[in-house]
């Protein structure tokens, strides 16, 4: 028997190998020889930290239990690395494009940029990896009780704990040093992965050799050893087909999304060329890692004291039969297990806490001027170190308060369970492009609920947060939600319940939320890059595309700066190179040319990026870029919608401006509005008054009397006139007119209008010519002729020719129907002619006119409101006015 | 001041028919004059010893022509009675800024139109 204290200095001699191991690796990746480091057979026997010490101990306490069913934790990986190669090839190549450096990074990446998706994942993985972290520090402290006991030490529980204290700092150290020795964007560690590559080779060895002498040392050759098996009560074990498909999809699940195995699988991967050697070396090094599993399993019951511990036959095997070397070759595999996970899970762990975690944190909460680059990444490699301690802390944490006391295997499962929430959110994001973040956070937490309510919470027992009645009866007494029985169905096994519930509801919600929003422009990217990584990817662009790489570039131009600007572009720049057409060829000179154009609408940045994904072999295709430019096509309008708001902003308060000025003009024109108005009333009322007065008198001859009787009379009509007039057009003003449509000739109207203007044709000659009114009108007739009077009189009042004459005159002009009235005066003077049908705008001798000056603003309301128009007609000699009937009444005869 | 020569100017014939005979019957000899561009030589013409002046003339305001009147030295102090139809208060004061003697707002009554030529000429 070995003593304690010499499997002690065989561990720490085991340590200092592997701190070696990793300096060396380090020392040859910083002078540049990295070839050797980074082989396929590294590669692959790091992906070996999928065999934890769950793996090493526990498969043979679980085919102790279970019997085969330990085979579906090997089954998982090994479909996926044979079967779904290319899904793992897809990661890798998205993990090397887009520089990822963990699987909430993916995630996060993937949809927009996500930092509450980045710190979903990060709690997930963390939460799910603690009691991964605790099994392995549970069963280094076990296999040291063992050897302690062996050798007649007597450990109680302070020295069990003390040990796995000693565990958890040691590997914080050996973490700390060779997993944040650096800063690299890529985020790999070659010492820490060559180490556990060695490692990877000490517990595969390990097993081998227990296997070996299990099978040809104690059981007597394999047929024997067949023979043992086939009278053990493993043989008798049937497989339950529900738990074999779901271990064996939970395993394959876990495998693609433990953090610790997508650190090796893709973000330590160096060229994808390695996946083919590990999509079969890496099943080969599973299928030799189970297979003296269930020998040892059979060899062991049958031998061990019965209520031996199962998971620790390996190592309790060799030390029951004296082979003290062998046991501590066992006691290495199994160190080496759970060693190597826990370096590497705490690296992808803590890479994911600092990254998604404590620096946002940070940088939110520093001011921005303040930070320097020197300050972040002093600051990154802190948290990151911190980071590594804290969830070695939680490890143990979660091993102190859970006592140790589950069986291995259990715990290992509910890890795979929680951080199998990321699965559906992971293929969704490399393989479907409608996926969203809304959709995948919605996803995310609802698998996370499930699982911790199911399976997670429940693991703790029913002294811990679950109390049994809340177990049998369902919280508050709803018997729906009861842990295990969710929805009321009963008597599934407990892990399978939860898996089925967990997954089945984190994938629905994932896409019909998914399905229901939309992503945003840089989700839409982001998505099209990842689903299309293989798109572009990889082969430079022929020479002989060019002119297609223009093409797309028009396509892509035309969206963001609108054809003709674009074609201009291209245009000028293709008559530049001596060509026809719109195509030029892509030289750096144009492609700095349209790159400076585009920036004006979508940044500089954003242009750069989309001429170069289009012109050097881009990740993704034309469609994806014109779906983004289209986004930002939409923005730029958003945008423009907002300037064009400003701008009616801008017009409104002009436009309220103006209304103020208007209203002062209008006030003020309403001043004198009034004050025409109280001048021409009172005008004639002063007459009347006045002579009103002198009548009374008296004193006056019979002649006169009648004459300053006449004036009155004359006044108090003009006064009518006026009343009459200034109701008509406020009643034309306001709209409130009714107009009695009906047939009548044109003749008749004119015929009617002279004789109502009172001409006396001795007077005023007017001139007509019959053939041309032979025209049928149907409209306001009354208004109509309203007008003609109104333009007849004025005529006969202002017409200064010695002979007044006034031609009549309809004809067509321009399609319309019109009648121009024009007189042998001297007409308007020009000044005046816009004027002239505004109120009160009287030009000559009021005495004269007898009128307000109402007359023609009242015809231009007249025919405004008929359709038609009238309008002065300049240089015709005297003083010519048109009148344009509406289309609507006019029907030739 | 004992002349009796009164000038009007107005447009509106009616009220000139009226004050010509209300004045007449008085024994005022009244001049009238009807456009406001012509007013002043008018004015020099006739040499009134009052002035009846109405607000809005063809071509020139009355307003403007008091401000000529009172420029000049030779009618600075001339009685000037403003009439208009226009009666507002502004243009009350407008006129008494200009410096009118008196200001009489349309339709008036025949009276106080004879009463105030009296008075404005020193009868």
């Amino acid at each position: 028997m070995i003593s304690f204290n010499l499997l002690i200095f065989v561990a720490l001699c085991y340590v200092a190998l592997l701190f070696t191991v990793a300096f060396v690796a380090e020392r040859h990746a910083a002078n540049g020889r990295v070839n050797w480091l980074r082989s396929p057979v590294i590669y692959t026997l790091s992906l070996s930290i999928y065999c934890t010490a769950w793996t090493f101990y526990g498969a043979v306490g679980y085919a102790a239990r279970s019997g085969l069913e330990f085979l579906t934790i090997y089954l998982g990986p090994t479909l996926v690395m044979v079967g779904w190669w290319w899904v793992v090839r897809k990661l890798v190549r998205i993990g090397r494009a887009q520089r990822i450096t963990s699987i909430a990074d993916l995630i996060s990446s993937r949809f927009g940029k996500s930092t509450s998706l980045g710190v979903i994942v990060t709690v997930i993985a963390v939460v799910g990896t603690t009691p991964y972290i605790a099994l392995q520090l549970q069963s280094v402290t076990l296999s040291f009780a063992v050897f302690a006991q062996g050798s007649g030490q007597v450990w109680v529980a302070e020295d069990l704990n003390a040990a796995a204290i000693w565990v958890a700092a040691g590997l914080a150290v050996f973490t700390i040093l060779f997993g944040t020795r650096n800063l690299d964007v890529n985020e790999r560690h070659h010492g820490v992965v060559m180490a556990i590559a060695v490692e990877a080779v000490v517990k595969l060895c390990a097993l081998l050799a227990v296997g070996i002498f299990v099978v040809w040392g104690i059981a007597g050759g394999p047929a024997a050893t067949l023979d043992m098996i086939d009278q053990s009560a493993i043989s008798e074990w049937s497989p339950v087909g529900g738990r074999w498909v779901g271990l064996t999809f939970l395993s394959a699940a876990a495998f693609l999304c433990l953090p610790r195995m997508f650190q090796v699988l893709v973000v330590e991967n160096a060229d994808e060329k390695h996946l083919a050697t590990a999509s079969w070396a890496f099943p080969a090094y599973l299928m030799l890692m189970s297979l003296f599993v269930v020998p040892i399993a059979v060899v062991g019951l049958n031998l061990m004291p019965p209520g031996s511990n199962p998971d620790l036959f390996v190592l309790t095997l060799p030390l029951s039969q004296g082979q003290d070397g062998l046991a501590v070759l066992s006691f290495l595999g199994g160190f080496s297990s759970a060693t190597s996970m826990v370096i590497v899970a705490t690296i992808a762990l803590a890479t994911m806490v600092s990254n998604h975690i404590v620096v946002p944190i940070w940088l939110s909460s520093t001011a921005r001027g303040a930070t320097m680059s020197g300050d972040v990444r002093y600051v990154v490699l802190l948290a990151r170190r911190m980071s590594i301690a804290g969830v070695l802390a939680l490890g143990y944490a979660y091993f102190r308060v859970s006592g140790g006391g589950a069986a291995l295997a259990a715990i290992g499962l509910i890890s795979f369970a929680g951080v199998a929430q990321v699965l559906p959110v992971l293929l969704g994001g490399i393989f479907w492009r409608g996926a969203t973040r809304i959709g995948a956070a919605a996803g995310l937490l609802t698998g996370f609920a499930l699982w911790a309510w199911t399976l997670f919470l429940p693991s703790f027992g029913s002294e811990g947060i679950m109390s049994a009645s809340m177990m049998a009866q369902g919280p508050f007494g709803l018997g729906w939600l009861r842990p295990q029985a969710l929805f009321g169905i009963d008597g599934i096994d407990p892990l399978l319940h939860a898996l089925v519930w967990s997954m089945l509801l984190n994938s629905v919600v994932f896409f019909v939320v998914s399905i229901f929003t939309f992503p945003t422009p840089i989700e839409r990217l982001q998505g099209a890059q990842f689903v299309n990584v293989f798109a572009h990817s990889s082969s430079p662009r022929a020479a002989t595309q060019s002119a297609a790489g223009a093409e797309d570039l028009l396509i892509m131009a035309q969206r963001i700066i609108g054809s003709g600007q674009a074609q201009a572009l291209f245009q000028a720049a293709a008559q530049k190179q001596g060509k026809e057409g719109y195509l030029p060829d892509v030289t750096p000179e144009f492609i700095e040319r349209l790159e400076r154009e585009l920036a004006g609408s979508v940044g500089a940045a954003t242009a750069h990026a989309m001429v170069g994904q289009l012109t050097q072999g881009a990740n993704v295709s034309v469609q994806d870029l014109i779906a983004v430019a289209d986004e930002a096509a939409q923005i730029l309008e958003y945008s423009s919608q907002l300037e064009a708001k400003s701008a009616e902003q801008e017009n409104t308060a002009r436009a309220l401006r103006d209304a103020n000025e208007k209203l002062t003009a209008l006030s003020i024109q309403k001043d004198a509005f009034l004050s025409q108005i109280s001048h021409e009333l009172r005008t004639p009322m002063t007459s009347i008054r006045s002579f009103s007065e002198i009548l009374r008198d008296g004193e006056m001859g019979a002649d006169e009397q009648a004459r300053y009787a006449g004036i009155i009379h004359d006044e108090a009509l003009r006064l009518t006139r006026l009343l009459d007039d200034l109701l008509d057009l406020a009643v034309l003003e306001n709209g409130q007119v009714q107009l009695n449509n009906s047939e009548g000739s044109l003749r008749g109207l004119l015929d009617r209008a002279i004789s109502a203007a009172g001409v006396d044709l001795g007077e005023l000659g007017i001139h007509r010519r019959a053939a041309d009114e032979q025209l049928t009108l149907f409209t306001d007739l009354d208004r109509l002729t309203q007008v003609f009077i109104n333009l007849i009189a004025n005529a006969q009042k202002y017409c200064d020719a010695e002979k007044p004459e006034l031609r009549i005159r309809v004809r067509r002009v321009d399609g319309a129907q019109v009648i121009d009235f024009t007189d042998n005066g001297r007409g308007i003077v020009a000044d005046h002619q816009a004027l002239i049908f505004a109120k009160f705008s009287r030009l000559t001798d009021s005495g004269k006119a007898g009128g307000a000056g109402l007359g023609l603003a009242i015809c231009r309301e007249i025919m405004g409101r008929l359709g038609g128009q009238i309008d002065y007609l300049p240089g015709q000699g005297g003083a010519a006015f048109r009148v344009t009937l509406p289309a609507t009444a006019t029907r030739p005869r | 001041m004992t002349g009796k020569q009164v000038l009007l100017i107005e447009d509106e014939p009616n009220i000139i028919e009226a004050i010509r005979f209300i004045l007449s019957r008085d024994g005022w000899a009244v001049a009238t004059h009807s456009d406001g561009t012509t007013a002043l030589e008018k004015v020099r013409a006739v040499a009134p010893n009052l002035i009846i002046l109405d607000v809005m003339l063809p071509g020139r305001s009355g307003y403007d022509i008091l401000r000529d009147l009172r420029d000049d030295a030779a009618t600075k102090s001339l009685p000037v009675m403003m009439l208009t139809a226009r009666g507002q208060s502004k243009d009350r004061e407008l006129a008494e800024r200009l410096g009118v003697t008196h200001f009489m707002t349309k339709p008036f009554s025949n009276a106080e139109v004879l009463e105030n030529v009296r008075t404005l000429a020193g009868w």
